[in-house]
């Protein structure tokens, strides 16, 4: 009770005009506090909703105009084919990701950005995968993602469309162009095609295993691509 | 006797069946060779290339061995040396289950194959068709009995030597004579 009343005494006994003025000050400064608390949640709000929207919260950066597209990983595939001594052997990715921002309309205007995780490459059996990871193959713990810019996309016309960009593995740096087609059906848009990648280009398959006789140097790359919101065709 | 045996004519198998014998003989041994020294080699372009070389072996096996079938039913085999009715049935179930791992090897090596993924390609140039589909548990098991009935194929063809060896060391009875192309000489 004491010092409660201690300072009030002294408060109003020194300057009671200014205990109304600073009272009021007081109110209006808790008003703004109150202002700033009650602003300041409402654009985390908005971050964190647009993040669980948008896995990639860089896509709202890369296109500020359009609504953020998003990958549907589950829906999506990534695969390739090598030649080992004639025989085909079919592997795939687990995991990637891609940010674009993308208008069917204006496909000049678009960007796409694509990465791997190297790491998650099933062939076969875990000792392949084992193998994979070497130095001479991906080297993935070094470099654990290989990505994809684009430079120019083109529209062929027919919903198919030429990507061109440059490819980057193992720090290897090459321009590739890419013709995919695009389908729509129920508000997801799907990108399937694929080009052929010349591994030694990456140094994929380095030293002894340099030989294309053993590992034919084309690998034929497959992707089937599901994005949700991307514009109608 | 075995003196008289030996200056009788010789009732030798076809010369069509001893080229299939001998043929097989060499690639059997070497595609078992191959196949147990390759196992647990290290990664390596070496190791990939025996693997499609054993792969190939086999598949040239199981072929010639369909043919050497053909050819066993449409000519009948010299008939039996004399030798006791229980030798005969021994050499008979042997010869008999020798052809069912012809088979039985090369095939469940093919499967195998085919159910970890890696289709076979004859010689690099004839792709083969997959009759599994490709399954890691199924490959396991296929491996298995593609070993097992591998190394059944080994004894049964040891069994088959030591045999044949007794025959003609031991009994003296001029048995190899009958699987050895004739001589202009002779």
């Amino acid at each position: 009770m004491k010092p409660k009343s201690l300072p009030r005494t002294i408060a109003t006994a020194r300057h009671p005009l200014q205990t109304r003025r600073g009272r009021l000050l007081l109110a209006a400064l808790s008003l703004l506090g109150a202002a700033a608390l009650w602003q300041l949640p409402s654009p985390a709000q908005a971050q964190s909703a647009s993040a669980g929207k948008a896995k990639a919260a860089s896509t709202a950066a890369a296109a500020p105009a359009a609504a953020p597209v998003q990958l549907l990983a589950a829906q999506s595939e990534l695969s390739f084919t090598s030649r080992q001594m004639g025989v085909p052997v079919d592997g795939r990715f687990k995991r990637f990701d891609a940010q674009l921002s993308f208008d069917p309309k204006k496909p000049e205007a678009g960007r796409v950005a694509f990465t791997i995780d190297l790491g998650s490459v099933a062939l076969g059996g875990p000792e392949f995968e084992a193998e994979l990871a070497k130095a001479t193959w991906f080297d993935s713990k070094k470099q654990p993602q290989a990505s994809f810019q684009s430079t120019a996309i083109k529209a062929l016309g027919g919903g198919r469309f030429e990507i061109a960009g440059k490819l980057n593995i193992k720090g290897q740096s090459r321009d590739i162009s890419v013709p995919l087609s695009l389908s729509q059906a129920g508000g997801v848009s799907t990108a399937s095609g694929g080009f052929v990648l010349k591994r030694l280009e990456f140094k994929i398959g380095d030293g002894e295993w340099a030989d294309t006789s053993m590992v034919a140097n084309d690998v034929q790359v497959k992707f089937k691509l599901a994005f949700q919101g991307i514009a109608a065709l | 006797m075995t003196s008289s045996n030996i200056h009788s004519p010789i009732q030798r198998y076809s010369t069509v069946a001893i080229a299939f014998h001998w043929l097989l003989a060499l690639a059997i041994f070497g595609a078992f060779g191959v196949g147990l020294y390759m196992a647990d080699l290290p990664f390596s372009p070496f190791r990939l290339k025996l693997y499609n070389w054993h792969k190939w072996a086999g598949v040239t096996i199981l072929a010639l061995s369909a043919l050497r079938l053909l050819w066993r039913l449409a000519r009948r085999p010299p008939a039996d040396l004399p030798m006791p009715a229980w030798q005969a049935r021994a050499a008979h179930l042997t010869h008999g289950l020798l052809y069912l791992l012809f088979f039985a090897v090369p095939l469940a090596g093919w499967a195998y194959s085919s159910a970890a993924g890696f289709p076979i390609v004859w010689f690099g140039v004839l792709p083969l068709p997959d009759f599994v589909p490709v399954d890691k548990a199924l490959a396991e098991n296929l491996k298995l009995a593609h070993k097992l009935f591998a190394y059944g194929l080994a004894l049964l063809v040891l069994t088959h030597i030591a045999a044949a060896l007794k025959h003609h060391l031991l009994d003296r009875d001029g048995l190899l004579l009958r699987m050895l192309p004739a001589r202009r000489a002779s």
